[in-house]
Order: structure tokens, then sequence, then C-alpha cells
């Protein structure tokens, strides 16, 4: 009686065997033949792939756009997902977003799409009177190269300006029947699936995770698997046995205390905006431009940080932050400071059977200045070049009391520029002792060269960003920011 | 109820001239419009995946392939010995082979095809192989070309007007440069896909995401050794072309087709994404070399240039795409001397292919830096330095290209003047200028900038078109022309044509798919043609149906051919008034011929490529844009706030395709001249092989106010159909604006006296490093 179980569209899906790395693009495209859902890229970048994928939390069930090309069928179990040809009614009445795009000629080759109006009306669910920026925001996964996107906003403005007077679509109609039948859903207990000789497994808590991972120290553990999809979709790897883990509740916590927030380890980047927004504007700031709305949906903070890359963009701004890791294993729980776990390129301070379980960020304190800058070569939905975060504390005299910078994408992990911040302590912070600082930087780093920046840009820029936050910590604004302008009414 | 009684419409639903929308638009936004990989698949269908070499330049030495054909699931594995004619060479030069046999010429090109039961045992069998090489020395750039003694793939062209060196000698001013203008990666979002289902005796059914069925049939002909009569190619839609798909679908065609002979099973090959990047085509990216001679009022004197182009490993369309280059080296201006001369050159890269402009918009990357160089040396707004040097009115001695063709149809003038007054372009560049000197990290810069661009293809013999028309019983029309749809919304163009030829609803036309079994020996759907051939093809085979309706109708009612009216859904005889179907339906039992074939070929062009002279185009299409944008010059980092077009599409079909084109084509011109950077490691690997390192422009990227407008008192003199223009390639080239106007952001830290001579794609890092140059100069 081992079987994931959800729902597509109207219909209850039940399988008993399956790959743990069968996508749920090629799962709905060639098993399902529902071939409304495209595949652009196959790496979460393009969009064309965007379903949603509905869960009861707290009695309600909340939608949220997803790429099906990296996203694995075991990952579903107890949700509902939904495709591109659920959305017009059964009468073909087209939703107000679909009529609002054929009639304003929000398509040309048509192949993106569908992608795009599904992203469109996860929008429109939750914010039916998006402004331009918002949109922007929502279509930040979808890549559409006819329109020019113009078009698109237009049929959104549009669409909004009907929403209130369309009638409840048949994704609101069967909101409740949705919700008993996810409720039925739910596993009881831990699930494993075989199919020939790979395996999934589904612990029911945290408890069998740790026992589970313990017992086999070499499976995959999986929560939004928007790096490991690659590794299936590009590189062609066969992973077995994964532990899905992006279900567990007691890894989604989000508790705000005086001096901290502690972040379960499957923590969306969606789940922890605004809470993270809230303490750390600059880092609700940088959430936004991690990928796109999708991979926001699916990835998990937890997981940008296990995964150990030197260009991930949470743990500079995390380590600036001064946040500690728990680790967990069966044998019980051990916490690290964040940068700590950064041993080399391609390691991490990470035992056998051990996993990321939580992390805990302290509050900035009264006087001190926060900042993150990304720098990449497309503005949104791009790796970083570089990333730098800096938090700063200046004393009543103007002397820099106390400064820790780390930055993503100048060595193979994320890393502090102790050396600069060293030299900077106790110094006055002006644009003197900021110009002096730049050797020290070019000391902490060896930046390389590759396709995203030369290592001459990357220290340049690097150094510059020094000269940025100078200028900001006096109040003045020295960086783009997009509508900026325009709502200042230039 | 008595027809007869039907309240009649005024107008018809989809008159030429009136917005419509895609004829798909209602089935793209349901996820209905079927693709080719979503089309029900035969029975017993299999999957071929690519085998791809990772060596630039190398002999090979040994392949095993023990290891996929030992892979579940493995039907077959085809290496170039499977291929009696290993050639798919669309420029019949046999440098492009199917499979690479013992020589691989650039990083990833195919060496064996992998069939398999499914796609995925397919893709993971290809990874088995163990392919062992000997390098040979690899040049992967422009540069490196150059070095090694500048090998071509085809022969070069130069252009030639007047005595170029005397004028650079003796003109007032001169300046001498160098400009590199990279390349760009379609990214259609559907990537290549071919279906190749074998029939009885020798025929073969292709489906192809190609905008050029024909080519896709003459070359699975070709390496079948079967006649073209049988091969039959269906294309009903594609997700995406942009040039990418006039060529380089072959030869996955071609391996498809194979397969399916040799297996006796339907075969589909579907590129993953960075298999497509890899293995297919580009934009050629070119370095300009230039010299140029003015006086003090920034006329232009001389002009002398090299066009430089990376064109990979074969000829492919580099020919006729180094051509074009040279035909836009005027861009809108006029040069009283000049010399241009391409150096398509083979280098051990994929290679280059047509992208929308097909070498055009590098040409005037070109033009438009002659004019800014030219505006910096004399610190003039640039704006003024190209209204010197716009062509003239006709009949003044100013209005003859490099190329020897008068310029008879010139709207520039009107069409700026329009554009600067609309958009208060002097005052903005005044407020910018006044806002730099003090603004201490953000600096901004504006810039207008034109487009003149010549349509027809350069090659005589492929402006022509065949339309195919029936006309049902019951009065319902099938259309079939030999354009393709890529999203251009060629298909509801043609069926507006037919529509209102006829005076009947849009919707009484069926729009079907493009084959070579209804309409041969078709030219891509390229170089901007598609409405302006087909268009005229399909009107050509309404107007003979018609004429046999009028003559029907006078002899049936013995009246007038005056007489005989094609009225909003009915016909006028006389007095008597018919529904349109119960018209047809006498005509049927008339025994009327109610099914056409069209044909069309573009008049009064003619190129002598030998000569350098001649009319390669039958009219010339306007457009000018202004941007503004703001530039960090900490970082690099750029936003543009403003982009405001004017643009020429004659008499429009339909502006609210045309304007969608536009649109479009801004912004995707936009992508390949700031954030689409094609990067090479130093083995020849593209590391720039999907989305995730190759940036194409996302929604935010779009400039904060982007206001399009066609030009709406502009109508064809020349008989077009409806009088319209062609509107695909010439809007890629309007957003050149933009560069310039993040070169002018630059330029203010050296306060404008020195030209930052960006190249492209204008990249932050390229920006930040520019500002530093022009900080230390």
């Amino acid at each position: 009686m081992q079987q994931i179980r959800f729902v597509l569209n109207d219909e209850t899906v039940v399988i008993d065997s399956i790959s743990p790395t069968t996508t749920l693009l090629d799962w709905l495209r060639e098993t399902k033949r529902l071939t409304g859902t495209k595949e652009g890229c196959g790496e979460g970048d393009c969009g064309a792939c965007t379903v949603l994928v509905g869960k009861v939390v707290d009695g309600r069930i909340a939608y949220r756009s997803v790429n099906a090309c990296i996203r694995f069928v075991p990952s579903l179990s107890a949700t509902h997902v939904v495709t591109i040809e659920h959305l017009a009614g059964p009468n073909g009445i087209l939703t107000p977003i679909q009529q609002a795009l054929a009639d304003l000629h929000g398509s040309q080759c048509g192949f993106c799409t569908p992608g795009i109006v599904m992203s469109l009306y996860a929008l429109l669910m939750e914010n039916p009177t998006p402004s331009r920026a918002e949109i922007e925001v929502a279509l930040q996964g979808n890549l559409c190269r006819c329109t020019g996107y113009e078009s698109i906003f237009r049929a959104v403005e549009a669409a909004a300006a009907d929403m209130s007077k369309a009638s409840p679509d048949r994704l609101t109609l069967a909101r409740e029947n949705i919700i008993a039948t996810l409720n039925d859903l739910k596993p009881k207990r831990t699930i494993r699936i075989f199919h020939g000789q790979q395996r999934s497994i589904i612990p029911f808590n945290t408890a069998d995770l740790a026992d589970a991972y313990a017992t086999e120290p070499n499976a995959v553990i999986v929560a939004g698997a928007t790096d490991v999809g690659l590794w299936v979709t590009k590189q062609m790897r066969q992973l077995s046995p994964v532990i899905f883990i992006n279900h567990l509740t007691e890894l989604q916590t989000i508790t705000e205390t005086d001096d901290k927030v502690h972040l379960g380890a499957v923590v969306t980047y969606t789940q922890a905006q605004d809470v993270l927004a809230k303490s750390f504007p600059a880092l609700g700031k940088l959430l936004i431009r991690i990928g796109g709305q999708q991979v926001r949906n699916m990835g998990t903070i937890g997981g940008n940080v296990a995964n150990g890359s030197p260009i991930g963009d949470t743990p500079p701004a995390l380590i600036a932050l001064n946040a500690t890791l728990h680790l967990r294993s069966r044998n019980g729980t051990r916490s690290l400071p964040l940068e700590d776990y950064f041993v080399e390129y391609g390691k991490q301070a990470k035992e056998p059977g051990e996993f990321v379980e939580a992390l805990d960020i302290p509050k900035l304190g009264k006087d001190e200045f926060y900042a993150i800058y990304k720098i990449s070569k497309r503005r949104d939905e791009d790796i970083s070049a570089l990333c730098a975060a800096f938090k700063l504390k200046l004393d009543a005299a103007g002397n820099v009391a106390s400064i820790r910078i780390a930055f993503g994408g100048m060595a193979g992990t994320p890393k502090r520029a102790s050396l600069t911040e060293a030299f900077l302590t106790g110094k006055p912070w002006n644009e003197a002792t900021v110009t002096a600082a730049r050797a020290e930087l070019a000391k902490d780093y060896a930046p390389l060269s590759d396709w995203r920046a030369s290592s001459e840009y990357r220290m340049l820029t690097a150094q510059n960003l020094l000269t940025r936050l100078l200028i900001e910590t006096s109040g003045e604004q020295a960086s783009l920011e997009r509508y900026a302008m325009l709502e200042a009414g230039e | 109820m008595n027809k007869m009684d039907t309240t009649f419409p005024t107008v018809i639903n989809g008159p030429l001239h009136a917005d419509r929308r895609h004829d798909s638009a209602h089935k793209h936004v349901a996820g209905a419009a079927d693709y080719i990989d979503d089309m029900p698949e035969p029975v017993g269908m299999l999957h071929a995946a690519l085998g791809m070499t990772d060596r630039a330049h190398a002999t090979i030495t040994n392949m095993d392939l023990s290891g996929v054909e030992a892979y579940p699931g493995v039907v077959a594995v085809l290496t170039a010995r499977d291929f009696p004619v290993n050639d798919v060479s669309s420029a019949h030069k046999h440098d492009e082979p199917v499979l690479a046999e013992k020589l691989v010429e650039f990083h990833g090109q195919p060496a064996f095809v992998v069939i398999a039961e499914t796609r995925a045992a397919a893709r993971q069998a290809a990874r088995r192989a163990r392919i062992e090489y000997e390098d040979l020395p690899a040049i992967l750039s422009v540069a490196e070309a150059k070095a090694a003694g500048g090998k071509l793939v085809t022969e070069p062209l130069t252009l030639k007007r007047g005595d170029a060196d005397t004028a650079l000698a003796k003109a007032p001013k001169r300046i001498k440069g160098q400009m590199e203008v990279g390349g760009q990666e379609h990214f259609y979002l559907e990537g290549h896909i071919s279906i190749a289902i074998p029939g009885e005796d020798d025929e073969m059914t292709i489906w192809a995401s190609t905008q050029h069925p024909s080519e896709i049939q003459h070359m699975v002909a070709h390496v079948l050794e079967v006649p073209s009569n049988a091969i039959t190619v269906f294309v009903r839609r594609m997700g995406g072309g942009f040039g990418g798909k006039e060529t380089q679908g072959n030869q996955f065609a071609a391996i498809a087709a194979v397969a399916a002979r040799k297996l006796k099973r339907a075969i589909k090959i579907r590129l993953d994404r960075d298999e497509d990047m890899a293995a297919t085509g580009k934009r050629h990216d070119f370095a300009i070399d230039y010299d140029i001679g003015f006086d003090e009022e920034g006329r232009i004197h001389g002009v002398k240039a090299e066009f430089a182009a990376r064109c990979g490993f074969s000829a492919d369309l580099s020919g006729p795409v180094t051509d074009r280059a040279l035909f836009h080296v005027d861009n809108a201006y006029f040069y009283p001397h000049v010399e241009v001369k391409s150096l398509p050159l083979k280098t051990n890269t994929v290679s280059n292919t047509a992208f929308r402009g097909f070498g055009g918009p590098q040409g005037c990357v070109g033009a438009e830096r002659f004019m800014e160089e030219i505006a910096y040396a004399l610190g003039k707004d640039p704006l003024d330095v190209r209204l010197a040097n716009f062509y003239g009115e006709p009949g003044s001695d100013r209005v003859l290209t490099p190329y020897h063709q008068t310029v008879e149809d010139n709207i520039m003038p009107r069409l700026v003047a329009e554009l600067a007054e609309k958009t208060a372009y002097r005052k903005r560049r005044e407020e910018i200028i006044a806002f730099n000197k003090t603004s201490r990290v953000i600096r901004k810069g504006i810039a207008l900038t034109p487009v003149k661009f010549g349509i027809s293809f350069t090659m005589t013999a492929f402006n022509q078109a065949g339309a195919l028309v029936h006309v049902y019983q019951d009065g319902s029309i099938h259309l079939n022309h030999g354009g393709t749809e890529m999203g251009q919304g060629l298909y509801t163009k043609v069926a507006q044509v037919i529509a209102d030829c006829f005076q009947v609803d849009l919707d009484r036309v069926k729009i079907t798919a493009t084959t070579t079994g209804k309409v041969p020996n078709t030219s891509a759907t390229a170089a901007s043609s598609g409405t302006d051939l087909n268009g005229m093809a399909a009107y050509d085979a309404a107007r003979q149906i018609k004429e046999r309706l009028v003559a029907f109708a006078t002899d049936k009612w013995k009246v007038a051919e005056s007489d005989v009216e094609f009225l909003p859904n009915r016909v006028r005889v006389g007095t008597e008034i018919i529904p349109f179907p119960d018209f047809i339906s006498q005509a049927y039992f008339a025994r009327i011929q109610l099914s056409a074939a069209g044909f069309y070929k573009t008049p009064e062009i003619h190129w002598n490529r030998a000569t350098g002279q001649g009319r390669p185009f039958y009219y010339f299409s306007y457009g000018a844009s202004v941007s503004e944008v703001s530039v960090d010059t900490l970082t690099g980092e750029y936003i543009v706030n403003r982009a405001d077009v004017l643009h020429d599409v004659g008499h429009s079909l339909n502006p609210a395709i045309d304007k969608g084109q536009v649109e479009g084509g801004f912004i995707q011109g936009m992508g390949w001249l700031t954030t689409e950077e094609l990067w090479w490691d130093a083995k020849g690997r593209l590391r720039t092989h999907a989305p995730s390192t190759y940036k194409i422009p996302l929604a935010s990227d779009k400039p904060e106010i982007f206001n399009v407008e066609l030009a709406e008192w502009s109508v064809n003199k020349l008989p077009t159909i409806g009088r319209s223009k062609a509107v695909g390639e010439p809007p890629l080239v309007l957003p050149i604006s933009v560069v310039e106007a993040i070169s002018m952001a630059v330029a203010s830290v050296a306060d404008y006296r020195q030209c930052p001579r960006l190249d492209t794609p204008t990249t932050p890092e390229r920006v930040l490093m520019a500002i530093e140059r022009l900080k230390t100069a």
C-alpha cells in the first residue's frame, strides 16, 4: 500500500511505482498526454512548463506556480496539480487573463504562453490589482522571445479590470472539495516507492528523515529540487535513493522573536519573503532577485545553504548577519556559525547522516546598517557575478565600530573579507578610509574569470561597492531601482 | 430560415488594414495549439538523441560505442557510415556533414546518433560513448582567424562607389577605429524537432519545426538519394524561429529520415535546450574596422570599412549574411565615397546562420558608430550629425547607395522630425546633461537612432511565392501558401487578404499547415518577406477564382461585369443579392473551377554580385527610436527608463500584429546589444549554453516606459499587398539607441569629450570598463 497520491486537475492520481526523478513535466506530457505544458529549457529558467501546485496549509489551500520541468513527481504527495488544460471552464470559457492575452495580442508564437498564463493566473489570484512592478516580479521566471512583453502587461491590466466582473472559475468553485480530498490523501506514515532498483523515500516526520538518512547516508535529500532537478535533466544523473523533505511541516517553521528569526530548512524563498523583508529590508529586496517566482516557490533557503555553492545568493547575506546553522542527525543536533559550514569549494562541514534543520538569523541592532548588493549581467533571474553583504555599525564619532563583509562569487565559497573588516574597524567611515580599503579587498579575494564576469570586473566592482556603501550610509541612494525615478515624479 | 432575410454586415469581420488577433491566440492561451512534440505519436515511434563531440578541432582516432549500444532500450546507433550522402550543406559546398566522421570542426559537433525506445534512454545512452581524439589547432575568434591568415568559408564582397581613398585623404577630419559586435542565440522557445514517418516505396513524411519546408524536402531527398517528389514536409506552427530555423533544421530532419528508412519506424528527434544551443548556429559576430572622413559640419566625405565575421566551420548562409551587412553599412546615410568589404572567416565554432536582420543590423550598428564618433569628435548632438548625413530627397545628388541603388522613397527626415518632436528629444537631452553635472553615481543618457532596411531577398530567385486556395461548395475557404507561421502572424495577415478579396468573414477562411505537397518550390519564410510574397500569391489565387466567378455570373444572369459585386458575405448580381455560400453552390453546379494556385514574383529587382551593382531591394522600410537610460557608474549596471518608437510599415495590413512585431523586435534587438553574451572558453566550448547563463530580456528589462507607434501616414509607393511594407526584421535595429544612450551616460564621466566606443553586448562589465577607461584617459 505504498503509494503517492495527489490530485491532477479534477482527477485523483494514485501511483504505486515511479522513478524518484521522473519530472512532473515528462509525466504530464508523456504519461498523461497533457501537452499544453511545454518544455523550453529543462532547467527552471524559461517558465514554459509552469503549472500550479496547491497545498493545504492550516485548512486553506494555497496555489503556487512551479517549474514542472525540475519538479519530481514523488514530491507531489497530497497536492493539487493544476495545468493549463484545467483553467478554462468545461464549456471552454476562458479565464479573464486568458481572454485578455488572446484579445490584446499577448501571444505571438504561443510556446511560452501557457506558462505565462499560469504565472499571471497565480498572480491575479493573490493580487487582483497588480502594479507594473508587481507584474514584472511575477514574470521573472517566464521568458518570451516574441512579444517584448508590453502586450502582456496591457493584457494583465485589462484582465485585472475584468476580474471583479468574472464569474468564479472552476478552481475557485472546487476549492472546498479539493481541500477535503487533499486532507484524505495525506500520508499517515513514511512512504517508500520502488521503481526497479530506484527508490523514493517520503518521510512522515523529521525523526523518520533522520532515521532514513542515518541508514542511507548516500541518499540524495531533495527539498525544492531547483538545483538537483538539473542534475537529472542536464547531467542525466540517476539518483537513488532520494529522500523528499519539502512537505515536512516541522521543517517549515518560521518563528520571529525579539532578537532573531528562525527558519526551518524547507522554508521557501516565497514563504520567508515577508518575515525577512520586515526585519531585513535589504534581504527582502535580494530575495525577489533570486530565480523567478516559480523557483522561489520551490527553492528553500536551507537548500541554498546546504548545497554549498560559491554563488548562492543567501549565504553571503546570512553570513554578514552572523546566522547560525543547525544540523541534525539521528544522534541529535549541533549548531555552528554559518560561515564555518563552507569549508572549501565542494566541501561542507557536514557529517554523514547530517542534514540542515534550521537557521537562526540575529536581528539587526539599533544602529546597524545592513546592505546587500547583487551584481549580475541581467537584473533579474540571473546568477550573481558577485554578491556583497555588509553589516556596519558606526560609533558616535563616526568611526567603524564593527563591520561584517561577506561576498559570493569572489572565492570558492561564500567568504568574509576578513582583512578588509580588520582594516576598517576603528577607522573613520569616510572616503579616504574606503579608498584605502580597496587594497585590502584585493588581498581578501582572488576572483576567477568566467562567463559571468572577468576577475578584473569582479574586483573593481567589489571595491566600488565599498563606495556605494559609504554613500548609502549617508542616506543618499547610489544604486538603480526600477520605477524609482518614475515614482519620484521625474 | 430564409437566407435572403439575413441581415448582412456593412463590413466583413477581419478585413485588410484592421486589427485582428493572431489566428491561434485562443489556442495559445489554453494550451491547445499543437507544436510538433504535442502531436499524437505514430505507433512504434522511436526517439533519437545526438552523440556530441567535445573538441573544437580534432581528428577522431577511435570511437567506442559499445556502452551506448548496450544501454537498455537502445535500438540502433548511427554514425557517418550510415549516411551514404553525409551532407546537409545548404550552401551546396559539401562543407557540412550530418555527422562528423573523422574530422571534428567545433565543440559539440554531433558524431553519432542513438535511436532508442524512449527519449530518456537515447539521451542517457548518448553519454556512454568513449571517443578518442587527436587535437588540431583551433581557431575560435575573428582575431585568431585573421592572425592565422584569414581562411574564408565563402567569397567575400566589396561594395565601392567613388574614390574613398582620395576622399579620406582630403577630408578635413578623419577617424579610424574598431568595434566588436557580438553574436546572438535565437532562443526560440521551442527547440529544434523533426519527426520522420516512412511510407510506401521511397516515400517519407516529415514534420519539422522549420522556416523552410522546401529545403528540408530537398535535403531529405538528397540524403535518402530519392527524388524530391518522394518527400512531403509539413509545419503548422513553430514556437519561434527568428532565422534559427531557416537552415538549421536540415541536419535533424536528415537524421530522422535516415533512421526511419533504416529501421522502418517513425523517428522523432527533439533537442534538449543545451544541445540546441551548442549544436546550432547563431547570429554572426563581427569585428568592424573603419576609417571615416568628414567635415566640420559632421558631413561624411568618405568611408572605408572591413566587416570581418566569425562564420564558424562552414559556409551555411554566411555569404548572404555578410553581404547584407555591407548592404546596411550606409543605414540611412549618404556616403559620397565608399569602399566596404566583407571577410567571412572560417573558425572552429558552430556555423553561424540567419538571424532576424541577417547581417543587416550589424551593418547598421557600424553606421551608427560612425555618426557617434563624428558627434563626439565635433562636440555635437549626434542627432545633428545624423540629420546632416541622411539620404536626400528623390532627385537630389545624395540618393545613391554603396550598391548603386537609388533611394526613391526616403521618408526618414519626416519620420525623425516627428519622433524628435513628439518625444521632446532636444529638451530631454539638455535636462540630462544638466542632471549628469550634479549626479555623483547615476548618470543618464539619451539617443535617437534611425533604421532604413532593404526589403527583398538579395538572391533574386528567392523572391517568388505560391499559394493554393480552394473554395468548397458550402462557401468555406481553404487557404494554403508557402509561408510558415512562427508567431509573426503571417497566417492571419494572409487570411485577411483572402477574406478581403472574397468579402467574407475571416472565420470562413481555414488556415492550413504549410506543406510542400500543396505549394512547391517555396522560399524560406525569411528576409521579412513572408507577407509581401505570400500575401500577393494568395491574392493572385483568389483573383483567379473571382474572375471565374464573375464570368459565371455575367453569363448566367446576363449582366455586365460591373454589375457583379462582392459585398460583405454576399454577392450582388444586378439587383439580386445572393449570400456567398449560395452563390458558390450555384457556381459549383455550373461546373466552375473553385480552386486556384496563385503565384507572385517581386518585380524590378536585380543584383550583380560581381560588379556590386544593381537593385537588390524592391523598397526600404524606415523607423527610428529614442531611448533614455540610467547607468550606475560604480558597477556598470543600467536601466532603460524609456523608449519611443516611430516605425514605418506602409499601410499596415494588421496594425496590432505589426505593432507586436515592432515591440518584440525592439526588445529582441535590445537583448542582442545589451545582456545577451555568447562566451566560449579557451577550448572552444560555449559556456553560455542555456538560459541560466545566456540572458535574454525579461519583462523587467523592458523600458519602464515603452511607446511604439506606427507611422500611420506611410503608404508603400510601390504596389505591394495593400501598399503595406515588411515588418519582421527592421525593428531589431531600433534599439541601437539604447546602446548609444548608455554610451552617452558613460561619456559624461569625461565631459563628453571622448567617444566611449562601447562594444556590444554592453554588459555591465563592458560599461564599467569603458567608464574606467574614460576616467583615466
